[in-house]
């Protein structure tokens, strides 16, 4: 009983000499909404209309804590970086010049709010609670092995995975714009988002321009195991 | 409105859709080409789109404004490359399979749509 006396009194201690959080201090809901949610749809559905794809400012982020690796967003909110070379919807950005089509200049750019250390803290705890319920979890072990060149083989020539996505091998980078960046896929996404959205992109958005491609459970998890490994 | 009015106004609408300019179908049929195909073949579907003018293809998106190619194939090859991708018709496995995403009405619209593109008819069905 003594010990266990002792044993409050010292984790008391560390909890009173711990220094204080700056996430703790801030509303992670609040930055959200006076710096993202201007562009950001925080409650979906996400648009089921071209009219409504066209008109969408940002990524969708009501399922944020499904798809995001928290590390990364804090980095990110601090640093953003451009991850969509083409913009949210590449159809806005387009200029046809001589017969062949290529994005405007200077009409894609990154996110420009830049938070400090404790409002990006503060946000992407508050990003993270933003899950999908229905989405299942511990589909994708990170740890477990898998064949890199026969992945890639997947991704680049059996799929048509490469033609949208830009990703990064062994140094060489290859790949379209019109999807996100995946040269980091690894540090941004959930392998098991990563999994769920190949499964059915439509059940994430219902117009996006991803194809529904069916293929076996060990496929995809075979290109999530890939996708998950670029950092 | 009078009757004389109300009588061209119907007589318009028809030759409209004599015309094949029915706007409930050719709507979703580019929006779903903008959306979906674009990307790749181009705005002008010349096959110079994003993907391909970035380098990202290495092999060539279909020129859909070729009459000349585009005529060589059937409707029914069409049809068959954008619901099972191009791997159904030994093709570039880069043209995905769309028909697990659109419909198969959605699918014949497309064909149809692309028909007008390349301004062309199959020279053989």
């Amino acid at each position: 009983m003594g010990g266990v006396r002792f044993s409050v009194i010292v984790v008391a201690g560390l909890v009173f000499l711990a220094p204080a959080s700056p996430a703790a201090a801030l509303d992670g809901a609040a930055l959200a909404a006076e710096n993202c949610a201007g562009c950001h749809d925080f409650s979906g559905p996400a648009p089921a209309t071209f009219q409504g794809v066209l008109e969408r400012r940002a990524p969708d982020l009501f399922y944020a804590g499904s798809k995001f690796n928290r590390p990364w967003l804090v980095e990110w909110l601090q640093a953003p970086t451009l991850i969509r070379r083409a913009g949210v919807m590449f159809l806005n950005n387009i200029v046809n010049e001589d017969g062949r089509d290529r994005i405007r200049e200077a009409s894609v750019m990154p996110c420009p709010a830049k938070l400090g250390a404790g409002e990006a803290e503060a946000v992407a705890d508050y990003l993270m609670t933003l899950e999908d319920p229905a989405m299942a979890v511990g589909v994708v072990d990170p740890e477990r092995d898998f064949k890199a060149r026969k992945a890639l083989r997947m991704f680049t020539k059996q799929l048509p995975c490469i033609g949208c996505h830009r990703i990064r091998f062994r140094k060489k980078e290859m790949g379209g714009i019109s999807g996100p960046d995946l040269a980091n896929a690894g540090a941004r996404l959930n392998p098991d988002w990563i999994y769920a959205r190949i499964e059915n992109p439509q059940y994430w958005d219902p117009k996006t321009w991803m194809p529904r491609i069916e293929m076996s459970h060990r496929k995809r998890e075979m290109l999530a195991l890939f996708l998950a490994a670029m950092k | 409105m009078t009757k004389s009015a109300t009588v061209l106004a119907g007589l318009i609408g028809v030759l409209a859709i004599a015309a094949g300019f029915a706007p409930a179908r050719a709507a979703p049929a580019e929006e779903n080409y903008r959306l979906y195909c674009v990307q790749c073949h181009g705005t002008l579907g010349n096959g110079e789109g994003i993907n391909q003018t970035s380098g990202g293809l290495a092999v060539s998106p279909r020129n859909h404004a070729n009459a000349k190619q585009m005529s060589e194939l059937s409707d029914d090859h069409l049809r068959q490359a954008i619901t099972g991708g191009g791997d159904a018709v030994d093709s570039s496995e880069l043209m995905p399979a769309w028909g697990k995403t659109l419909t198969a009405e959605e699918i014949d619209e497309l064909v149809l749509y692309l028909r007008e593109l390349c301004r062309c008819e199959a020279s053989r069905q």
